[in-house]
């Protein structure tokens, strides 16, 4: 980790970057609230809250996990043998081998954003509430490493085919983003219970503001993202070790 | 002309190899337009049916076009320049009897042409079937269209070239490529149409070349820019396309010219 700091002007750089790409990502939901007053039912404010927290979530799971989308590389260059051989488990030294600090860019927009917002939602605040409030951007950072692996688990198969995986990971963390109701139902519940994006932000977000959740995601399922974290993270754990099982070697 | 022909052609049987690949990319630009699609629905809905000239099914098309547009225009990455730089190889392209730009160019222009149909077909089809599209019936926008198309991929080139030359003052580039993206991302109409920026934004995109990377072609295909405003469209295209293809001639020229091979 500190030799990523060492280069320094290139890690500013690259730290710039991040933080671009995650105002980049709010200026589109700035551009949108400057057209229209709500949307999906919610204002500008409380669009916000959604956007923060699930990109907090995301942006954290991308720091500690994203590189596992090079999975593809190690596979096509045999360098995952050499993972196979230390007496450790496989995915925990691919997680470690390259956590990426200039990803913290992106965190850092996420927070200030979620920092403005809060305060400018009218929240009838609870114990419950605010212990939500504390956990959601864990278990929904939980739910994006776990779709991360269920991603790198497939490529085990894919090899070539990588970019299939990036509609559910990146495409998943892009819906998060938005309030679910502006999705039609097929769409909201592919979004809700088989790539639990709605779970990071949206459904959390209902809840707070005592909104009622649209047809098929009701707001009680705001509580629930621990469970959706759970769910992926099962799926994501089984589908690591058959992919491994599955894995033969490059040949040499 | 039939060398360029010739480039364009190997760029074409370079990209066509990675089928799977290609078949990939595809279905992900399609979830994406899925979700931009109900982005872009929503907030006509939320505006009261029509924003900026946009109703929900010509919103909906806008999306699944610029998704159909995002593969041949190359948004995302493009480092190939900068690679050559950085590892010296760029000394076996200053050494070829052709010019490296011209060379490039064709090969980009090849590989736009094979990722056309493959990676532009299937958004724009599950967009007619999802939400419907709402294109002209007249055969016009579509001949403007292509020349829009071209000139909008040839335009994405220019403006890679002359980010990639950055390799020759600085070692890492990532930083600078993303900033290009992000620029890219935000003013070429990529997430949201430009014409629902507001005032100051509009402007700053007005005084870049990035509106006529995806805005430019979309407007002229849907006809939302017809007869001599398409014209106008092209025309700005065209200037854009000229002025930053000798601007990176220009600097490529001073690169090339304190360029030191590093290494033996």
């Amino acid at each position: 980790m500190r030799s990523q700091a060492a280069y320094r002007r290139s890690f500013v750089s690259d730290l710039l970057g991040s933080v671009a790409i995650g105002l980049m990502e709010f200026a589109e939901v700035y551009i949108v609230f400057a057209n229209v007053d709500v949307l999906g039912g919610l204002d500008f404010a409380a669009a916000a809250l959604v956007f923060a927290l699930a990109n907090v979530g995301f942006s954290l799971a991308d720091l500690v996990v994203g590189h596992v989308d090079n999975l593809p590389v190690h596979l096509r260059e045999g360098t995952l043998d050499a993972f196979l051989l230390r007496p450790l488990p496989v995915l925990a030294q691919l997680v470690t081998s390259d956590v990426s600090l200039r990803r913290l860019g992106r965190v850092g927009v996420a927070l200030v954003i979620l920092t403005v917002a809060l305060p400018l939602n009218d929240i009838g605040w609870t114990a419950a509430k605010v212990a939500l409030l504390v956990l959601t951007p864990l278990t929904a950072t939980a739910v994006f490493v776990g779709l991360f692996v269920c991603a790198a688990a497939v490529q085990f198969w894919l090899v070539e085919g990588a970019e299939f995986t990036s509609a559910f990971t990146y495409g998943g963390a892009y819906a998060s983003a938005y309030p679910a109701s502006i999705f039609s139902l097929p769409m909201r519940l592919l979004f809700t219970f088989v790539v639990p994006a709605a779970f990071t932000a949206y459904l959390p977000v209902l809840v707070l503001l005592d909104q009622p959740g649209p047809a098929g995601t009701p707001q009680w399922l705001g509580w629930c993202t621990p469970l959706a974290a759970a769910a992926v993270w099962a799926v994501a754990l089984l589908s690591w070790r058959a992919g491994l099982r599955h894995y033969t070697g490059t040949g040499s | 002309m039939r060398l360029f022909a010739t480039l364009v052609v190997l760029g074409f049987r370079r990209w066509s190899t990675y089928r799977l690949a290609t078949a990939a990319g595809a279905f992900t630009n399609t979830v994406f337009g899925l979700i931009k699609a109900s982005i872009t629905v929503g907030a006509i809905g939320a505006a009261g049916g029509e924003l900026a000239g946009y109703d929900a099914l010509t919103g909906a098309t806008y999306a699944w076009l610029v998704q159909a547009l995002v593969a041949p225009v190359n948004v995302f990455n493009w480092a190939e320049l900068a690679l050559r730089v950085r590892d010296g190889d760029i000394a076996i392209d200053l050494a070829r009897p052709m010019d490296p730009q011209f060379a490039y160019l064709a090969g980009f222009l090849g590989r736009a042409i094979h990722q056309f149909i493959p990676r532009g077909a299937p958004p724009l089809l599950a967009g007619a079937l999802v939400t419907g599209l709402a294109l002209p019936s007249t055969p016009l926008p579509y001949l403007l269209g292509v020349v829009s198309i071209v000139l909008a991929i040839a335009v994405s080139f220019s403006v890679w070239w002359l980010v990639n030359l950055a390799a020759f003052w600085l070692i890492e580039l990532r930083g600078v490529l993303t900033l290009n993206v992000v620029a890219m991302g935000i003013l070429s109409g990529l997430v949201i149409p430009v014409h629902w920026f507001p005032d100051r934004l509009a402007t700053v995109a007005a005084l870049t070349p990035y509106p006529s990377m995806l805005q430019a072609p979309v407007d002229v295909v849907m006809a939302r820019a017809e007869g001599t405003a398409a014209l106008g469209v092209l025309a700005v295209q065209a200037a854009w396309l000229a002025g930053v293809l000798l601007l990176g001639r220009l600097v490529f020229a001073r690169g090339a010219r304190k360029l030191v091979v590093q290494g033996g």
